[in-house]
């Protein structure tokens, strides 16, 4: 390999020292064999950069005044100094949208480039849960889309209705999302051509719905049988829906008995956008890891081939450190595991288990010690998301050197105990906590549509299922009365702990019942 | 396959729409703030914007959560001394400590603040809320010398500054047309005799004609080049005139009693307010002058530092002022040009036969030509002859004539308030 000449020394950049250290990255992915979309690099400002920011990332967004109380936030923490500004952000579309801010470094904008532009934009293109539940070509069709119909409903209808209709099917975006099957994709053109047959279609079928009374067919299902106050089993028509439904706002949007069409629609919008980002709350470690392996990777190839000189690499180093840093339980400064040191640490042993592997990773990981790395790690990107990456690849190696430990907290008990530690016995254990840990379904509770009594009252049933009898935080108040608004009938909500209700929660209080 | 865009030029403000949306929604939470803020704030600190918290419990977007409780496994980083099995007291308060992610946004509830920060037109926004200038007449335009120069279409006389280019090159254009016409016509009409003398017989043509004709023709084009391109006969101008304005100065009067009996802590108070009636005036009113006017037995038209910091001794004589008043109206300020305020700051003393007077300058010189003029007492004591005074002089002009007491700094923002507050259009 010959040494070249630095492209460019000092912090100072212009368009073409990018272009040429763009160049140079790509032919270095190329020859990993990264696979990517065609990157889109937009220089911008720091004001820009908090828009950006406060719109979670989105180029075009619906107005909402949540969104200004996330740029509020942004911007006070960006002028008390507390927080630099995420030096990168990136846009899961085709074209991939990167944003380089214009006051950052020379080094900070290759950085940027080699991390968002080759390691997400990879992610992306290849990740299962990507490829399987977004659609990165129509995503910005669709937002223009959903921006014009929220803005020409408030115009029709107000911003205040619309905004608490926002406020509603905000609450319930985590449970938007079908989490087993693969969505249609989106589509701008066709969504707008389609809305109108859908507006009227979906109207219809839900006066169907609710019109209706079936006759009694499988009248077993409901426990509630024909009694003396129903003798011809008007009530008997089984439970509906049949199956309970994890996805809310889909069952809302298809059936909830008093919105208009417009509402609808909305309802709609929102649930698209939640199943849109659905993978990336899925797969932050790997996300990350993945990007941040790629721009370790790629910077220090650049340095071999001294295309960058030793003052530009020793200032990357110090900020690659500083965003792999994990600070420790105790330390003033934790908050959390940090996605980005967790998953580079995974990656990069999976490089060394692959390339120098020892008795211990032969023992651990008998198929990929000493395996192509390059295979492997691509195989790790494409086909897992956190729970699974974790589970799979954690290495003891990691665990020792993160000094990983696992606490038990019941409250049953007086005491926290410290189930297992980063040696012999607890690998496994700590292994299969912490993926469990980054389990959506652990992570949220879990709560699917039980049942609406098209009969009878029209209520609409929820039922949550506790995971280690963990209850639901006080919030669960406001979010049902959310969905009331949405569903139009009082809401109930039973918590069940092995197929028992231990606690349940209506909308509206039923004080209020009585007085009405 | 990468490119690279520019978007620095761009708009900026794309979350301004949002940030206003959230500004509205808690409107009231933000309006309770900037009041604390106003009462705390020192006194020449008006002029930036303001950190505003909310409750996070109030501006929270709910979502089901997980709440504390049961059973919960931990994975954390940064093991030092602990081996499997060891027991461990509960981190007080329950999240803190080992419980890691997860828990920790839930348990600071009810804690944690919202903090943002206003820009200084927002929080003027909201200190002057609902507020409104009473009397906010326009000056009438018959006794007003003030103007303001209008498009009033367009002229041909001008200087070339103002020359109205497209109007003019159109002008020129018209011209250009109808003057040529008739020698565009002429020109066809030789020609076309010339072609027809032309394809006569070689025997029947007329050289001499044929001759005058290429004359004839030659002598029109030159004609037509001649038509100048542009005339001075082209140009038009924007035309402006003068166009009389309702006035849009104002001017106000800070009368305050700087005698041994007023403290520092009264000064600052009194500035406190002076500084509000300021601002307020300085929304309404393009161009808005300060007269500072302090007075003991004598009073003294002085600039604002001496005005609060100066100290005095001696007794009180409040006309001394309103006079003092009255002759810088007469000398500088005619009211038909100019909105006047005057806010005077008191405790209350005064020379026991000088109240009278006092009612008496009010009445029948001063109040007639004042927009406003307000009064404010900083005293915790009972009310002396001024007061009652005043309190005639209120009864007689009761929209332009306002007076409250004050008894601490927490006051004054909830008395500027109520002076100021829109009132309903009263019948």
């Amino acid at each position: 390999m010959t040494r070249r000449k630095p492209i460019a020394t000092g912090s100072d950049w212009n368009f073409a020292i990018l272009t040429e250290f763009e160049d140079e990255i790509a032919r270095l992915a190329d020859e990993y064999r990264l696979d990517t979309y065609p990157n889109q690099i937009e220089i911008i400002t720091t004001e820009q950069m908090m828009d950006a920011y406060a719109s979670v990332g989105m180029p075009v967004g619906y107005s909402h005044w949540s969104f200004g109380k996330q740029f509020l936030a942004v911007e006070q923490a960006y002028r008390r100094g507390q927080m630099g500004l995420a030096y990168e952000l990136v846009i899961n579309s085709d074209p991939c949208i990167a944003y380089l801010m214009e006051e950052n470094t020379l080094m900070m904008q290759v950085l940027v480039m080699a991390h968002a532009c080759y390691g997400h934009n990879s992610f992306f293109k290849g990740n299962y849960l990507f490829r399987t539940w977004t659609d990165a070509s129509s995503i910005i069709d669709y937002l223009v889309f959903a921006r014009k119909y929220i803005a020409e409903c408030e115009e029709r209808h107000g911003v205040t209705a619309v905004e608490q209709l926002l406020d509603a099917c905000h609450a319930l975006q985590n449970y938007g999302v079908d989490r087993y099957k693969r969505p249609s994709p989106i589509s701008a053109a066709e969504e707008s051509q389609r809305q109108e047959e859908r507006e009227a279609y979906l109207q219809a079928q839900v006066n169907t719905l609710w019109r209706t009374i079936p006759t009694s067919s499988a009248s077993e299902i409901l426990a509630a049988g024909r009694g003396e106050e129903d003798p011809l089993g008007l009530h008997d028509g089984g439970r509906y829906p049949v199956e309970p439904q994890e996805n809310l706002l889909y069952f809302i949007e298809k059936n909830a008995p008093l919105l208009a069409p417009w509402q609808r629609e909305v309802v709609r919008i929102v649930r698209k956008l939640a199943q849109y980002f659905y993978p990336q709350r899925q797969t932050q470690v790997m996300n990350e890891g993945w990007a941040t392996f790629w721009h370790y990777t790629l910077m220090n190839r650049l340095f071999d081939e001294g295309l960058v000189d030793e003052g530009l690499i020793l200032e990357f180093l110090q900020s690659h450190t500083a965003v792999v840093n994990q600070p420790a339980f105790d330390s003033p400064y934790f908050s959390g595991i940090n996605p980005y040191a967790l998953g580079f640490a995974i990656f990069t042993d999976l490089k060394r288990v692959c390339q120098s592997p020892t008795d211990e990773d032969r023992e651990w990981f008998p198929d990929i010690a000493g395996s192509d790395w390059r295979e492997t790690l691509e195989f790790a990107m494409r086909n897992f998301k956190d729970e699974s990456f974790i589970q799979q690849f954690l290495s003891p190696r990691v665990i020792r050197d993160l000094k990983l430990f696992m606490v038990v907290d019941d409250d049953q008990e007086e005491m926290l105990e410290v189930a297992a530690i980063h040696d012999e016995r607890g690998y496994r254990r700590v292994r299969e906590a912490l993926a469990t840990q980054y389990a959506l379904s652990v992570r949220e509770p879990n709560i699917q549509i039980y049942s609406a009594d098209i009969r009878g009252d029209r209520s609409l049933t929820l039922r949550h299922v506790q995971d280690s009898r963990r209850p639901l935080a006080r919030s669960v108040y406001p979010v049902i009365r959310h969905l009331h608004q949405l569903w139009g009938f009082p809401v109930r909500l039973e918590s069940l702990e092995s197929d028992e209700v231990v606690r349940r929660y209506q909308w509206p209080l039923p004080d209020e019942i009585k007085q009405e | 396959m990468s490119y690279f865009i520019d978007r620095r030029a761009n708009a900026k403000h794309k979350s301004a729409v949002n940030r206003q949306r959230f500004l509205d929604r808690y409107r009231k939470h933000i309006k309770r703030s900037v009041e604390e803020a106003v009462n705390r704030r020192s006194i020449t600190d008006m002029e930036r914007g303001e950190k505003v918290s909310i409750p996070a419990r109030d501006i929270s977007e709910p979502v089901f959560q997980h709440g504390s409780g049961g059973k919960r496994t931990v994975v954390t980083p940064g093991n030092r001394e602990f081996t499997e099995g060891d027991r461990l007291r509960r981190p007080g308060g329950g999240g803190g400590g080992g419980a890691g992610e997860g828990s920790a946004s839930n348990q600071g509830e009810g804690v944690d603040e919202f903090a943002f920060t206003l820009s200084r037109e927002e929080f003027l926004d909201f200190v002057f809320d609902g507020l409104e200038l009473p009397h906010l007449e326009r000056k009438a335009l018959v006794d007003l010398d003030e103007v303001r120069p209008v498009r009033a279409g367009i002229s041909r006389q001008g200087v070339p500054a103002r020359m109205n280019i497209v109007r003019s090159m159109r002008e020129a254009h018209a011209r250009r047309i109808a003057m040529r016409a008739p020698i565009r016509r002429a020109l066809r009409e030789a020609n076309e005799a010339l072609e027809a003398e032309e394809r006569k017989d070689p025997v029947l043509r007329n050289p001499a004609r044929i001759s005058e004709l290429k004359e004839e023709i030659a002598r029109l084009e030159k004609r037509m080049e001649a038509v100048p391109f542009i005339d001075t006969y082209d140009l038009r101008y924007n035309n402006l005139t003068n166009q009389p304005q309702p006035s849009s100065k104002a001017v106000m009067f800070c009368v305050m009693d700087v005698s041994g009996s007023m403290t520092q802590s009264h000064k600052d108070i009194a500035k406190r307010f002076f500084l509000l009636l300021y601002l307020f005036l300085e929304r309404n009113y393009e161009k808005v002058e300060l007269v500072f006017v302090r007075h003991h037995t004598a009073a003294k038209e002085v600039d604002e530092e001496e005005f609060f910091y100066s100290r005095e001794t001696g007794g009180t004589i409040v006309s001394s002022a309103l006079t003092l008043v009255d002759e810088i109206i007469a000398d500088r300020y005619p009211p038909g040009q100019w909105n006047l305020y005057v806010a005077q700051a008191s405790d209350g003393d005064n020379w026991d036969d000088d109240s009278a007077t006092c009612r008496d300058l009010l009445v029948e010189r001063l109040m007639s030509r004042l927009q406003y003029f307000t009064y404010v007492e900083i005293t915790p004591h009972a009310h002396q002859a001024l007061w009652e005074e005043y309190q005639n002089v209120a009864a007689e002009f009761p929209a332009r004539f306002a007076m409250r007491q004050i008894v601490e700094a927490g006051d004054i923002y909830p008395v500027f308030r109520e002076l100021f507050k829109r009132r309903v259009a009263s019948p």
